[in-house]
């Protein structure tokens, strides 16, 4: 089986981190920026950046039609940080002129930790992932506050101030986390996504 | 609940359940979001609303843009705090603020104040003329200016999380951020091409520990996000910087001297991410109007550039 195409919405934000975290666990994994580059993806990954700018981008790139329609059609995509508000159908403490694409039914709150100085490290244990927690970065992060029914919700935040706190979720196809495995060594999850996209090609 | 951490930030994870702040994983980390992004200098809220409209990644709060500092004199300090609340509150992405080099007061103050990124810049007056702060004793993570890879390592080890190169502010003339960023790049090169046993004299030359001189040769990259700074003013030119190998650009007086700040702001924005486009770029560069009034770096006096402080 050949490996699978795997793409990273190289508009803005840590696009290097998640290819080489996508090469690392056997996904060809290449930038995408054009409608083109898309079609020929089998996935995608929406990086951490700074979600007001990507969507700009996205405007800009005339990628949201495309994006949609391919999330529609049932590609898988996984959205770190930035990536998990792009994906997210409503964002709290966002610009009005703020839009994702039509992602996965949840509510998720912008810098909802706090500002940078409350950037946090801690373990979370995600539903699905063996070997015990991963070593989350969350970086003025989102957390989700309210999911549809659909929603699996695969992680939460289990110390400090913001203990019970929503960090990862996955609707059928569409995964995403508030942190940022692309920062650390540890290349589960990235082979966990990997996998989803395995098996939906 | 800050941690002070050796420069050299290893793959070991923390364990225990306590969520931790201030790391360097989480300071660097801040700064490898921006990648690809524009942040612009802003001096009233106002400004920072419309380089937020225009898609910057963050802004930076100073007293004065520099061409201001520069045509004014006198000596420049850190933004009033007032100054910077309303900027805060005026706007959703991460907020900068400059301190004097050495001013670890200023430094803290912002911190207070809950800025982003605190960038200990030449474009003030330095507060001191022997030592830079000492940044791994700050939760907030720092930005510093550097014309060559020994400054920037020095920096580094100082706890600097990201570098820009120093371009010469103020003037809208690019050339310096040109040299600055291509001297950079060259000694990285330079390096990763030396055999390890020359690595302990390289050091020595660069002024720099031998462990990120190092890390440096082994990995051909610095260890932190490099971006360029200082007489950036057109789309082109943020764009040639992007070509340069810089990943990201910081625009200062080049927005706000021009004759039309929200437009030259968006067209700075999509030159950067189109970097390598040259009809996009041709599209973007068009109907701007009045550029920046620019100074060539020659006719400045050598006592007032600013590239030269910091050492």
């Amino acid at each position: 089986m050949t490996a699978p195409v795997i793409g990273v919405l190289a508009l803005q934000g840590d696009v290097r981190e998640h290819l080489a975290a996508l090469a690392a666990v056997g996904a060809q994994a290449r930038p995408v920026r054009r409608p083109a580059e898309l079609d020929a993806v089998d996935g995608l990954v929406i990086p951490g950046g700074e979600s007001t700018t990507i969507s700009k981008m996205v405007e800009l790139f005339e990628l949201r039609e495309p994006i949609d329609k391919r999330i529609a059609a049932g590609m898988p995509v996984y959205g770190s940080c930035a990536g998990m508000i792009m994906l997210a159908a409503e964002v709290l403490d966002g610009r009005p002129d703020q839009r994702g694409f039509d992602g996965i039914a949840m509510t998720v709150r912008r810098n909802a930790f706090g500002r940078q100085v409350d950037s946090f490290e801690a373990p979370v244990e995600i539903n699905g992932i063996d070997g015990g927690p991963l070593h989350a970065v969350f970086i003025r992060a989102p957390w989700v506050e309210r999911v549809g029914p659909d929603v699996e919700v695969l992680g939460t935040v289990t110390e400090g101030p913001a203990a019970g706190r929503i960090v990862a979720v996955r609707q059928n196809n569409l995964l995403a986390t508030s942190f940022h495995p692309e920062l650390t060594h540890d290349r589960r999850l990235h082979a966990y996504f990997v996998n989803l996209v395995r098996h939906a090609r | 609940m800050s941690e002070t951490t050796s420069p050299n930030v290893g793959a070991t994870p923390i364990v225990g359940a306590t969520p931790i702040v201030g790391t360097a994983r989480v300071k660097r980390g801040m700064a490898e979001m921006l990648k690809g992004g524009v942040i612009m200098d802003v001096v009233t809220p106002e400004q920072a609303r419309i380089a937020e409209d225009a898609g910057a990644v963050a802004v930076m709060a100073l007293e004065r843009v520099p061409a201001d500092i520069r045509a004014q004199g006198g000596v420049s300090r850190m933004s009033d705090p007032d100054m910077v609340d309303g900027i805060i509150n005026a706007v959703s992405i991460p907020v900068m603020a400059k301190a004097r080099i050495g001013h670890f007061v200023e430094a803290q103050i912002l911190q207070a104040l809950g800025v982003d990124y605190v960038d200990e810049s030449e474009v003030l007056t330095p507060a001191d003329y022997a030592n830079h702060i000492d940044k791994w004793a700050f939760t907030v993570p720092f930005v510093c200016g550097a014309t060559n890879l020994g400054e920037a390592l020095r920096r580094i080890t100082e706890g600097a999380a990201m570098i820009r190169s120093k371009g010469e502010a103020g003037t809208g003339d690019v050339s310096n951020a040109t040299t600055h960023m291509r001297k950079i790049r060259q000694e990285i090169r330079r390096l990763a091409s030396l055999p390890t046993d020359e690595l302990f004299v390289a050091a020595k030359e660069l002024q720099a520990p031998y462990e990120l001189v190092k890390e440096v040769a082994e990995t051909g990259r610095l260890p932190v996000v490099l971006f360029t700074a200082g007489g950036i003013a057109t789309p082109a030119d943020a764009a040639m910087m992007m070509q340069l190998g810089a990943e990201g650009v910081f625009v200062g007086s080049g927005i706000f001297k021009s004759g039309n700040p929200a437009q030259r702001a968006a067209a700075i924005v999509k030159a950067t991410t189109f970097h390598d486009d040259p009809d996009e770029l041709a599209k973007v560069s068009r109907g701007l109007g009045e550029a920046m009034v620019g100074i060539n770096v020659d006719d400045i006096p050598v006592p007032h550039r600013l590239a030269d402080r910091g050492w």
